[in-house]
């Protein structure tokens, strides 16, 4: 690891940005993503600012919505009675990440912010255009498993490894961040980006900005919904293929419909040729099966993630037919 | 780059940790800085829970964050855990009972992950598994909410009924 300074800021999310700008550095918050690449000398900040005592570990009622503050921990965020009660699609992808002492220290704000888990941007004796950019990227073809099957580029083919990210983008939430040009907000699906010709370049953060809450709408409260995900074991393993949709029928048709994939893109992927197809269509599994496709079409395999296609289309359509047999 | 003097709370003692270097872990802290061995350095990443402590009754990992970040804050390790006189705590009672370990290299995680976890399962936290209310804490429930620990010896039948008999008490 580098050498570098230390500071807190715990009074206001201004410190925060002030002491970052004075120093260059990153924002330390659980720490669970930032030490570890720290420690494989992949980030090498000459300064970090602590904030995981910011004033921001509160999740609060607005606008008929939620506000979950940027340092909530993801266990408290999963555990808490409102996001259970009204969004408990986000409390169940939450939970399907990491580990229950991770969760513990993991932050809504590092959450969305953590690093893909692709094995060359870890090795720093591989090429990849993420870590080092124009260098090259061994995943194209080397051993790529793991890898994005959608909105890939030929620069880099990784995937965003969050679960609580896919939650987020169905439920329609909106990033709230404070930075040195002061605030703006953010909408969830435009947050994260694809790689095209900038794989490095992850967020649409700018140089200093901090996240300071998510917001949850009214609009995608109290929906049915069900978050699964498939992955190489039971338990504390990254997606190979997640998914996080709700479903609201009536009259026979569908009223509302949000489905998103985890595992399968530079970001969390939201599913909108599905979801235009379905919306108003009947709930029938021929009809979900018809639209998981069609999202899947566009989707670039290689030679070792080429299972992630039907696998993706399988999960959507079982997902969708299980959520319409429960309002049946 | 300056080095920081503060203090750590571990155990109910209050350790002062001088002129120390900002890159050092919560986990070598305690091991080097505070002769604790108990938590042990099994992946330094995050993946085995071998390093898991209790931070204000909650488990986490000690390796994946930075001591200067738990500055103040109550902090217990397996060495803490038994009575003043001696007397162990129940969680160590039934590992013992049980056998649950072999090498006993990832008991120390094992214990502290237990104790935490029959925290949050008392207090109704659910988990992956749970399907709406909270559900009996026995097969499916009991190993998701413990597979932050892996035992490279695979005790998983003692450490089970360890856990099982403690949570019963
Ligand atoms: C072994 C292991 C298994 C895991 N498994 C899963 C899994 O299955 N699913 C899953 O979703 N995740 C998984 N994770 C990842 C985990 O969820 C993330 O590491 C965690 O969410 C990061 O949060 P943090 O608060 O610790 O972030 P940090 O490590 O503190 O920070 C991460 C990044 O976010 C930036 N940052 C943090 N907060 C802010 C803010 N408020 N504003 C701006 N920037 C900020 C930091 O500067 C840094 O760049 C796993 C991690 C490990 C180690
Ligand atoms: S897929 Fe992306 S992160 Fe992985 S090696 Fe290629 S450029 Fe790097
Ligand atoms: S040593 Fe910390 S999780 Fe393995
Ligand atoms: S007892 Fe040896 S690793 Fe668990």
């Amino acid at each position: 690891m580098n050498s570098f300074s230390y500071a807190r800021a715990s009074e206001s999310p201004d410190l925060a940005v002030a002491l970052l700008n004075e120093n260059q550095g990153r924002y330390l918050a659980g720490g669970t993503n930032l030490i570890d690449l720290m420690r494989e000398e992949i980030e090498t900040p000459a300064a970090l600012v602590d904030i995981s005592r910011l004033p921001l570990a509160q999740i609060e009622e607005r606008e008929g919505g939620l506000r979950i503050g940027a340092t909530v921990k993801n266990s408290h965020c999963a555990a808490h009675p409102l996001v259970r009660d009204r969004y408990p699609l986000l409390s169940s992808a939450i939970l399907h990440g990491a580990s229950a002492q991770l969760r513990n220290m993991a932050t809504t704000g590092g959450n969305l912010m953590q690093r893909t888990r692709c094995y060359y941007f870890y090795d720093t004796a591989s090429r990849c255009n993420k870590r080092t950019p124009g260098s090259g990227c061994d995943a194209a073809q080397g051993f790529h498993r793991i890898h994005a099957i959608l909105g890939t580029s030929p620069h880099c083919i990784a995937t965003h490894p969050s679960d609580m990210c896919v939650a987020l983008t169905a439920l329609d939430a909106t990033v709230q961040v404070t930075g040195p040009d002061g605030e703006r907000s953010i909408a969830f699906g435009d947050f994260h980006r694809l790689p095209g010709n900038t794989p490095h370049v992850e967020t649409e953060l700018r140089a200093g900005e901090l996240i300071t809450a998510v917001d949850l709408p009214a609009s995608s409260a109290n929906l049915p919904s069900i978050y699964r995900k498939v992955r190489d074991r039971a338990s504390y393993a990254f997606a190979l293929v997640s998914v996080g949709a709700a479903l609201r029928v009536e009259d026979g048709r569908i009223a509302d419909v949000r489905i998103a994939l985890g595992g399968v893109a530079h970001k969390p992927w939201r599913a909108s040729i599905a979801e235009q197809m379905l919306h108003g269509a009947e709930p029938t599994e021929a009809n979900f099966r018809q639209a998981a496709e069609a999202e899947l079409t566009p989707a670039t395999p290689g030679h070792d993630n080429a299972f992630k296609v039907e696998l993706a289309q399988r999960m959507i359509a079982s997902v969708l037919q299980e959520l319409a047999e429960v309002k049946a | 780059m300056p080095l920081h003097t503060f203090q750590l709370q571990i155990n109910g003692d209050t350790r002062t940790l001088s002129n120390l270097d900002p890159r050092v872990s919560l986990l070598d802290a305690i091991r080097d800085h505070c002769g604790l061995t108990g938590a042990k350095k099994g992946c330094n990443q995050g993946a085995c829970g071998a390093c898991t402590v209790l931070v204000d009754g909650e488990r986490i990992n000690s390796c994946l964050t930075l001591a200067l970040q738990y500055e103040g804050r109550d902090i217990r390790t397996i060495e803490g855990l038994a009575e003043a006189d001696g007397s162990l705590h129940p969680l160590q009672k039934a590992f013992v009972e049980h056998d649950g370990f072999q090498c006993g290299f990832c008991t120390p995680g094992q214990i502290c992950s237990a104790v935490g976890m029959l925290a949050e399962y008392k207090a109704g936290a659910p988990s992956a598994v749970t399907d709406g209310e909270v559900g009996e804490l026995a097969g499916a429930e009991l190993q998701e909410r413990m597979s932050g620990n892996l035992c490279r010896c695979g005790a998983y039948v003692g450490i089970r009924e360890a856990i099982l008999e403690a949570a019963a008490q």
